[in-house]
């Protein structure tokens, strides 16, 4: 067991004070310590963007891949070895833009991870372009006369898309963040978790404050059912996806490494690689 | 006695051509002769026009034949597009349902056999095949058994009724076509194969092994052609070995993928053809700066775009040498044999780890996909070294990290695995320092990028060039890569038969370029031949680039879409060494 200190490092983040990002790797360095994981068993892959920055910030294994690849990067570590308590994170260019296809794929394959996405409605990294994210009318650098694309409804394509678990929160409820983060990391399967993460320095629009005013905890709706996938498919329609807290969970589906065949139940990456003779006698038997 | 045959059969795709040949050339392999495969098919499922050609040797073969001998024809199609590649006195077997016509000039037997009646009086024209390939079998005077013992495995899952009507669809056609030609063909009796056993299987096959056995667990990848029969072979292998094949969406997943799974620790590939291979050049550079071991076979086809996706080329030589942006270590090696796919996949595995960096194995469909005798495999001969991998690494002080990226010698550094307690690192493709953090630091920049491309520096692989180099001084160097090599073989007896001396070098390690090893050949040489199926002569350029040869070089290209022949070979090479030309050859 180690304490949520154990899960910092000594490198000072680059990220503008007031990112709501800090709180993401306050949140992963909470939820790690609360369910019981050491540094070593803990691997941190990251996307390129600010918020691909965290995979460096926390004290584990840390990945800094490429723009929108997390996630098979991720997939590739979790299959080799499955000890390993794998997070993707990443921005919402990174997941929903450049990565979507991942995205939707990851979720249909559903292997035991979790991929967190700060969704701050904007490039950050690149100085402030439109996102899928973005809502319609959004000034830009990118788009200055506003956005004319529609917004992306991530939560909505991943339920369709067969998730097991998807859940929403908000930089500003470290608490609410730290304890679907454990509720993900706990889920057998993959679990997607989207941040709302304000950036400070380049959306003046979505900011805390129009957070605060805006989201729904669905703490505070009477009778939500996260087993209800109809339900959250129809809360996330109705308020526009401006909803936090567990919005489905399906706890009934093997991840995808509990139903391949054959796959070994250690983590491959511990195994003996040489083959023996006899089972190399026997490959080449069909050849004859 | 002859002691060299060639075989094609032909008809429309879905028409039962594969099976035939697949029938027709176990039955061959148990009796032991050398096969040589070559599979004519186009980019759809049932339809268009499709042959297969075997040719049968007592000794090994890696090439087709210029010629032909038998062919087998299901429609006139099939007739009209390869009669003219029969040999004068070279035999047809056609079905006599659509009254088969020769092509008038040709001096060939045609036997007419009622393929298709006899197929449906046993209850099926699926039958048609048995037929038609028991004909020709019996036409060469082999032995039966060993052809009934071929079907009864081809069809055993469905069913003994199954086995006895193709086995009776088999003495049918043998029993008709003996009867017309009144016993087996005395010019076409082969002499009796040398007995000893061999493999007979595609470089896909050979290359999907060698990677099992090199330890690969995981593979990632997206189905293309032609490639896929890679990750085919290892969805069926890899379960009994605890490992998997994960589909992917494309190929950028299955390089990262992959590149995820070795970080981890686990011997992981990709595998794909050019378009597959251009869309992983992201990939490619973050294994190089990550120093992720990376294993990419590219099986090049017909480019550019999707090209010519089923046919014959060599043209992405280029793309795997210079491709990714920026620079980094990276090794290509190019299998020259069938047993090279196998013990190739094999050192892959093993310099990848070595050198912590990306290796791309290049084939060329004809090596891919065609199917080959090979030499039985050596257990003995499977290593597995991974390089400077460490384990129980001494615990980290606080805030410590593991230096991944240190410094040494030679450039390499200690790499450990996550869930290693006192390994803590962080790996990124930003410019970093020893422990993996991002650096923007001039000094650390410079240090950096010299110790990655400085690994390469001690790179040692298996065979960098196969030599078959009888002349101290010859006339002419035939140098080539990949599939090209039985041809050039060829082509340099029959040029040596006339009094030339010839010599063939066969490039298998492609980048880094193996200066010294092929200045040894080139510097004594009169002249080069560059031979290869592309337009503008990518591994010629590579010699120009790195070997003094530039003078008395010439550049052989093909870009048809089919792989260069023997005695295409011989004659253009012989017209350039007797006009002591340096032009580029025409095509
Ligand atoms: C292939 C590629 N294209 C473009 C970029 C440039 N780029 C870096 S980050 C980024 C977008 C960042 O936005 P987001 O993913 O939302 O992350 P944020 O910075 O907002 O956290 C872009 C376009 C890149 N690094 N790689
Ligand atoms: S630019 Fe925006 S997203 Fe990036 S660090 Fe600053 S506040 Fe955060
Ligand atoms: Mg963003």
């Amino acid at each position: 067991m180690a304490t949520f200190k154990e899960f910092r490092n000594n490198v000072k983040p680059n990220w503008c004070p007031g990112c709501g990002d800090f709180s993401v790797q306050a949140a992963i360095q909470r939820a790690a310590a609360n369910v019981g994981l050491t540094p070593e068993n803990l691997a941190v892959i990251s996307g390129i963007g600010c918020s691909g920055r965290i995979s460096g910030y926390v004290n584990a294994y840390g990945f800094h891949g490429i723009h929108g690849r997390a996630l098979p990067i991720a997939q590739g570590v979790k299959l080799a070895n499955r000890d390993l308590t794998v997070i993707a994170s990443g921005g919402d260019g990174d997941g929903f833009a450049i990565g979507m296809g991942h995205t939707v794929h990851a979720i249909r394959r559903n292997i035991n991870m979790t991929y967190i996405v700060m969704d701050n409605q904007i490039y950050g990294l690149t100085k402030g372009q439109t996102s899928p994210r973005s809502a319609v009318g959004f000034k830009t650098k990118s788009t200055p006369e506003g956005s004319i694309e529609s917004t992306l409804a991530p939560l909505e394509i991943a339920l369709a898309s067969g998730a097991t678990f998807v859940a929403q929160s908000f930089s500003s409820d470290l608490k609410q963040l730290t304890a679907l983060i454990e509720q993900g990391i706990q889920h057998e399967g993959f679990s997607l978790i989207n941040v709302f993460s304000p950036c400070v320095t380049f959306n003046k629009i979505n900011t805390y404050d129009w957070f605060k005013e805006n989201i729904v905890n669905l703490n505070t709706v009477e009778g939500y059912d996260p087993s209800n996938r109809i339900q959250a498919m129809t809360k996330l329609m109705e308020t526009n996806g401006m909803i936090t807290g567990l919005i489905y969970q399906d706890s009934s589906r093997k991840s995808y490494e509990n139903q391949i065949v054959g796959f070994r139940s250690e983590p491959l990456a511990q195994q003996n690689l040489k083959i023996s003779e006899e089972a190399f006698e026997g490959l080449l038997k069909e050849f004859k | 006695m002859i002691n060299q045959l060639s075989w094609k059969i032909g008809g429309q795709q879905g028409e039962g051509v594969e099976s035939t040949d697949r029938i027709f050339s176990t039955a061959l392999n148990r009796l032991g002769y050398y096969l040589y495969g070559y599979r004519h098919f186009s980019s759809r499922i049932k339809g268009g026009h499709t042959n297969n050609k075997i040719r049968i040797s007592t000794a090994p073969i890696r090439a087709i034949s210029d010629d032909l001998d038998i062919l087998v024809a299901f429609d006139q199609e099939s007739i009209d597009l390869n009669a003219h590649e029969l040999r004068s006195g070279g035999v047809i077997v056609a079905d006599a349902k659509f009254k088969p016509a020769v092509p008038e000039g040709l001096n060939v037997q045609l036997f007419a056999v009622p393929i298709t009646a006899i197929a449906e009086e046993l209850g099926t024209s699926l039958y048609k095949n048995m037929v038609a390939s028991g004909a020709s079998w019996a036409l060469l005077g082999l032995p039966l058994e060993v052809f009934n013992k071929a079907v009864e495995e081809e069809y055993g899952r469905k069913g003994a009724i199954v086995v006895e009507k193709n086995i009776e669809a088999v003495r049918r056609g043998s029993q008709f076509v003996l009867e017309q030609a009144g016993g087996p063909l005395s010019a076409f009796q082969l002499e009796p194969a040398d007995g000893v056993q061999k493999l007979f299987m595609i470089g896909n096959d050979a290359m999907a092994l060698g990677a099992l056995t090199a330890g690969c667990r995981i593979m990632s990848a997206y189905p293309i052609t032609p490639a896929s029969e890679i990750m085919e072979y290892l969805i069926k292998q890899l379960p009994k070995f605890g490992g998997t094949v994960v589909q992917t969406e494309d190929e950028i997943a299955a390089a990262t993928m992959a590149i995820g799974s070795n970080y981890a620790g686990v011997r992981a590939m990709t595998a794909s053809a050019g378009p597959g291979l251009s869309l992983m050049m992201e990939a490619i550079g973050l294994a190089g700066m990550t120093e992720t071991p990376l294993v990419i076979v590219d099986t090049q086809r017909g480019g550019p775009s999707t090209g010519l996706p089923t046919k014959q080329e060599q043209s992405d030589l280029n793309a795997m040498v210079y491709g990714t942006h920026g620079e980094i270590p990276k090794i290509v090696i190019a299998p020259s044999s069938i047993e090279d796919c196998f013990y190739d996949m094999i050192e892959a595995f093993n310099l990848a780890e070595k050198y912590q960096c990306p290796v791309i194995v290049m084939t060329d469909l004809q090596l891919s996909l065609g199917k080959q005798s090979c030499a039985v495999l050596d257990y003995d001969r499977i290593v597995i070294d991974r390089g400077r991998l460490v384990r129980d690494v001494p615990e980290l002080e606080t805030h410590g990290q593991f230096k991944r990226y240190e410094f040494t010698e030679n450039g390499i550094s200690p790499r450990v695995l996550p869930g290693e307690k006192g390994g803590l690192h962080h790996v990124t493709g930003v410019e970093h320092d020893e422990v993996g953090r991002p650096s923007e630091s001039a000094i650390n920049r410079q240090r950096m990028m010299d110790k990655r491309l400085g690994k390469l520096k001690s790179l040692e692989i298996r065979k960098a060039v196969v030599a078959d180099a009888p002349y101290e001084e010859p006339d002419v160097l035939i140098i080539g890569m990949g599939s090209t090599g039985g041809t050039i073989d060829q082509a340099r007896i029959k040029l040596e038969q006339e009094g030339w001396k010839t010599n063939h070098l066969t490039i298998r390690q492609i980048h880094p370029f193996p200066t010294a090893q092929v200045k040894r050949y080139t510097e004594r040489a009169k002249q080069i031949i560059v031979l290869e199926n592309n337009a503008t002569g990518q591994l010629a350029d590579q010699l120009k680039l790195n070997v003094d040869c530039r003078s008395k070089l010439t550049s052989m290209t093909k870009y048809d879409g089919t792989p260069f022949l023997p005695q295409e070979v011989y004659s253009k090479s012989k017209e350039l060494v007797l006009n002591g030309n340096l032009q580029r050859v025409p095509q």
